[in-house]
């Protein structure tokens, strides 16, 4: 559990040997959130223990593990979506820009704002294209017309869908196919310019090609905003993440950048799992 | 021996694999639900026959009936009613009649003139009617008093002189008709919205100086005010009269004379009468004409003669004013009750008794709620608000009366459980994803439930709506404690400010079917208006539930995501 690491460059062995025990060496990057001790239980059953993270700035971490690993669990930590479920229990601190998301100073529905959540099955609002991208806005009162058409293609352009639907904007979004109300909904989430952008296995119930345009965009995505992704995908995780997580049992068996952790895995589990002997 | 075991087998086994398929429940499913349509089908089809068919003009009889074997009468009258009755009986009930039939076949007869031979309907037995036929220019007067004269036209006259008597007294007396159903319609307008409204007016003056008086208030200028309008109003009111007066005069001006069957001669004053026709002489063109009248009558006019002749205007205008009151009152209070239990309230043990409850609620008899209506809203609530903001008007209460106000919360409270059920049924059903999705935009979860969950649920609670008003339309009991009467003297919308009176009574189509079928003094005359008012109770509740219906379909094309 040590913290301070020595400074090294991108691939150090040192470096690596610590990236096993769950830690990494951050000195290059700036830390947007961090996990502290972090233990999750639902009623009896403990769905998280011990997790310690850190969340570099403007880069992709994603998770991976088996189904029930708490992967998701750990995501919808990060903008206290747990809080809608009744018998959660939360100890340990998730850190935020230095802040404790579960202060009470912070006010939840700001924290959403900041860390904005993109779902495994689209789920547009039974309104039109720009009023489902328009809906955050509106929450915080911004309703001038001008400022609103400007945000949403702004959005729209961000998330690769102005161009198939800037004649349609009126049109009820459930009328979009499913890649696109995916990506409708990435526009939505980044509509507000949150700081973090979590998305929860956004691919998984999408075609190939579908698929591939979430990928770039996520790639784009990563230049303005932190993105925690969580996969079950591992070509995925490979292809689009900066760092990776593995994660098994509720536990972070590995965290270390991508490469390394696909490459050259540091724990026998992980490498099981990469190499698909089970998961 | 063994060949007949064979087929037996097969048998068997083909009535199993017959069973297996499936086909005798789809046959049973089916059965069940084309016995629902023809029984639906087959109420609506005899209420619509009994009740339409009435209007439809008869041909009217004219015959001598042998009363008894020496005793012969004239008689004039519809046929309303026909049956085989067996030759026993009525010998059993000494009647000598000789017939080599088993059955007799006997007539009810609406004999009409009510005012001289004392009854409406008689049945009369075929084999003693002789010289049956129905001659052109037998006549019959529907009047404003005592039901349907039948008879002969003689002669019109204008203030007491024969004008005519000749071939074209038909065209005189239609003229002279018109022209005294013109002047009617004068005087009406003249007693029903102008004396009307001066009335209301100085009722409210006469408040405004007993409100005064209660309060010690003796400022002279607000007297002074008060007696100035007054006097005003009575001159008004005096001019008015006098322009009825003269109304009136004309209106008396012209009679006819007619004959009756057994040849009494009689004066009809024009003003009673609203209209004469000659059903023999009428073609069937005449007669859709007629009918259409009728018909037009029927559901555009007030009604006449202790509710058993004219319209049912009031009632149709009541009951549907009666059920979107109800509609304002229940859909905010049910909608947010069931917000309350299934958004905000822990889900637990106290919660799943609240819902038993409220379920129970609509199995409670709906005459109850009358008299919790009646205890509750009319003697409670209504003799506070009386104690507190008409003290004027006092001891005539204002709304500690019967009226449409009480029958529609009264009703409201009614229909509440299926207005509660239903939007919480339509607010599970609303994906957590779409929650969710709102949450994560940083949402709050009032601002989830007004701008995502809340129309999302709107077909749902419009679905609530519908059953509730097709209870409520429906419902009788309750209101004849808390504000239904038999004959409302004013709507309760009208021009007189503020337009709108919720304390008045009403009235009401369920009630006008048992007060015209049950309660009426001409009974006989008036069941086929119970077919008809029925027919019009459907069509009213079918109409307020299609624009419900529409609406829903409406919103749920807008917010199919739950069908996704």
């Amino acid at each position: 559990m040590n913290k301070q690491a020595t400074p090294t460059h991108a691939i150090d062995v040192s470096a690596l040997t610590q990236r096993a025990s769950g830690q990494i060496d951050f000195e290059q990057e700036d830390i947007c959130l961090e996990v502290q001790d972090l233990n999750l239980y639902y009623g009896q059953k403990q769905a998280l223990k011990d997790i310690n993270l850190h969340i570099p700035a403007k880069r992709v971490t994603a998770y991976i593990g088996p189904s029930g690993c708490g992967k998701s669990t750990l995501l919808r930590c990060f903008n206290r979506m747990n809080d809608l479920i009744d018998a959660v229990r939360i100890e340990g601190r998730i850190l935020l820009d230095e802040q404790d998301i579960h202060a009470s100073s912070i006010n939840v529905a700001d924290l959403r704002r900041r860390v904005g959540m993109v779902f495994q099955k689209p789920n547009p609002f039974p309104k039109s294209i720009y009023e489902n991208v328009a809906y955050g806005l509106r929450l915080q009162g911004v309703n001038d017309r001008r400022t609103l058409d400007e945000a949403i293609e702004k959005a729209l352009r961000r998330a690769a869908l102005w161009d198939e639907v800037k004649d349609r904007l009126p049109e009820n979004a459930l009328g979009l196919s499913g890649g696109q109300q995916q990506r409708l909904v990435i526009a939505r989430a980044i509509a507000i310019e949150p700081e973090v952008l979590l998305l929860d296995e956004p691919a998984s119930a999408l075609d190939p090609i579908s698929t591939l345009k979430i990928e770039e965009l996520i790639y784009e995505l990563k230049n303005n905003y932190t993105i925690v992704i969580v996969t079950h995908n591992m070509q995925q995780a490979a292809r689009v993440s900066d760092y990776t997580a593995f994660m098994y049992l509720g536990e972070v068996i590995e965290f270390g950048d991508t490469n390394t952790l696909f490459t050259n895995p540091q724990k026998k589990r992980t490498e099981d799992y990469i190499t698909g002997r089970y998961g | 021996m063994s060949k007949d075991k064979q087929d037996r087998q097969d048998v068997n086994d083909s009535a199993k694999s017959w069973f297996k398929s499936g086909s005798p429940w789809v046959w049973l499913t089916a059965a069940a639900v084309s016995a629902s349509i023809i029984m639906v089908a087959g109420l609506i089809a005899l209420i619509a026959v009994r009740g339409l068919g009435y209007f439809w003009p008869t041909p009217v009889l004219v015959a001598n009936y042998h009363e008894s074997d020496v005793r012969t009468v004239p008689i004039i009258g519809e046929i309303r009613d026909s049956e085989a009755v067996p030759l026993a009986r009525l010998r059993a009930n000494g009647e000598t009649i000789k017939s080599d039939n088993e059955f007799i076949t006997r007539h009810l007869l609406r004999v009409g003139n009510r005012d001289i031979q004392g009854m409406d309907f008689r049945w009369v037995l075929e084999p003693r009617l002789s010289q049956q036929h129905y001659p052109d220019d037998v006549m019959v007067i529907e009047r404003r008093e005592w039901g349907n004269f039948y008879g002969h036209l003689q002669a019109v006259k204008e203030n007491g002189k024969i004008i005519e008597e000749g071939d074209k007294t038909w065209d005189v007396l239609q003229q002279r008709i018109a022209r005294t159903q013109k002047i009617f319609g004068e005087i009406r307008e003249i007693e029903k919205d102008d004396i009307g409204a001066i009335n209301y007016r100085l009722e409210q003056l006469r408040l405004d100086e007993r409100r005064m008086e209660i309060a010690n208030d003796s400022n002279a200028d607000n007297r002074a005010s008060i007696s100035s309008e007054r006097t005003a109003l009575q001159a008004r009111y005096k001019v008015l009269q006098q322009n009825l007066a003269q109304l009136h005069i004309n209106i008396n001006r012209d009679i006819l004379v007619a004959k009756t069957g057994d040849g009494q001669v009689v004066d009809i004053p024009l003003a009673k009468v609203v209209r004469a026709y000659r059903p023999n002489a009428m073609n069937i063109l005449n007669k859709s004409l007629f009918y259409l009248e009728k018909l037009w009558e029927f559901v555009s006019d007030e009604p006449r003669e202790a509710n058993t002749e004219g319209g049912i205007l009031p009632a149709i205008f009541g009951t549907v004013m009666m059920v979107i009151l109800m509609s304002i009152f229940v859909t905010p209070f049910g909608v947010i009750a069931a917000v309350y239990l299934r958004e905000y309230a822990k889900q637990g043990p106290l919660t799943r008794t609240i819902r038993i409850a409220v379920n129970n609620l609509a199995g409670v008899p709906s005459i109850v709620y009358g008299v919790f209506g009646l205890g509750f809203f009319v003697y409670f609530l209504g003799g506070s608000l009386d104690q507190l903001f008409y003290p004027e008007a006092l001891p005539a209460p204002t709304f500690g009366t019967p009226g449409i106000l009480w029958s529609s919360l009264t009703l409201a409270l009614l229909t509440l459980p299926v207005v509660i059920v239903a939007t919480e049924e339509g607010l599970s059903r609303i994906p957590k994803s779409i929650r969710e999705g709102s949450l994560a935009l940083g949402a709050t979860k009032a601002e989830t439930l007004w701008r995502t969950v809340l129309p999302m649920a709107s077909p749902a609670m419009m679905t609530g709506l519908i059953l509730a008003v097709a209870r409520a339309a429906g419902e009788v009991a309750p209101l004849m404690l808390v504000g239904v009467v038999k004959l409302a003297p004013s709507l309760p919308l009208d021009t007189n400010a503020p337009f709108l009176h919720l304390e008045r009574k009403f009235m009401h189509l369920g009630f006008h079917i048992y007060d015209v079928g049950f309660q009426s003094p001409n009974v006989e005359a008036a069941r086929p208006l119970v077919y008809a008012t029925s027919l019009l109770l459907v069509l009213v509740i079918i109409a307020l539930n299609l624009t419900a219906i529409t609406v829903r379909n409406h919103l749920r094309e807008k917010y199919r995501a739950l069908e996704s």
